[in-house]
């Protein structure tokens, strides 16, 4: 490898095109499952042990500071579900292009914040 | 740079199909649980004990562990060699990932299966 190519690694001298920013979005969100996955088997353990396993699972999962903690992972789930059949879109071929791309952006963008609010809605309304 | 030997399959074309196998896996779970959760606003403990008694619903659960595992290892193995550049901070976070994709993979097992 040349050592002696141009780098440039001042993140703040990049300006981010949209496409970077959902793509470094579904990253994160991929590792906050990844993480939150350890929550999910906490939860289907308990829940399935016992009655009283379930309710108190239920409402930890439901109620106060939990609440949140499903609320995130549902959220990063659901943007990361938007962001994956996007990956899945461009693979057979559709929106390569550089506009493509950008439209593609701005739609996992309308859909993925979409899944948000309704794990909003979900959890608490 | 050399450092392909470690990813999930060693070849770059199948971890790119089980990236993809996974992720179809696992929006179909995603979607399947989700839908029993909303179609089941009141779920009781009986109903939800019922749910992961049926042999269909525990297959589906383990194929989408697999996945799970599998598809965040290849994720978080990407993201390693493209942010961590120090070998020995990579290797370290590469085996405490690993750990964790089989303890997912063992306990989630167990939850499904009981004991």
């Amino acid at each position: 490898m040349n050592q002696k190519r141009p780098v440039n690694l001042d993140l703040s001298t990049i300006k981010f095109p949209l496409p970077a920013l959902t793509s470094i979005t579904h990253r994160v969100a991929g590792v906050i499952l990844f993480v939150g996955v350890a929550f999910l088997l906490v939860a289907l353990s308990a829940s399935l042990e016992s009655e009283q396993g379930f309710s108190e699972i239920k409402s930890a999962m439901t109620s106060g500071f939990g609440s949140f903690i499903t609320w995130g992972l549902l959220s990063a789930l659901g943007y990361h579900f938007v962001a994956g059949i996007k990956h899945l879109v461009m693979d057979m071929g559709i929106g390569e292009t550089k506009e493509g791309g950008q439209v593609l952006a701005v739609l996992t963008i309308l859909f993925g914040g979409a899944t948000v609010v309704l794990a909003g809605v979900w959890v608490w309304a | 740079m050399g450092v392909s030997a470690t990813n999930f399959s060693r070849s770059g074309v199948s971890d790119w199909i089980i990236q993809r196998f996974s992720a179809v896996v696992l929006a179909l779970y995603t979607v399947f649980i989700v839908g029993y959760f909303v179609s089941h606003s009141g779920l009781t403990y009986a109903e939800w004990k019922e749910f992961f008694s049926c042999t269909a619903v525990r297959v589906f659960t383990l194929l989408a562990l697999i996945s799970t595992v599998a598809h965040a290892w290849i994720g978080m193995w990407t993201i390693s060699t493209d942010y961590l550049k120090a070998a020995g901070i990579r290797f370290v976070f590469q085996t405490v990932c690993f750990l964790a994709m089989f303890v997912y993979l063992a306990w989630g097992i167990e939850i499904i299966w009981g004991v």
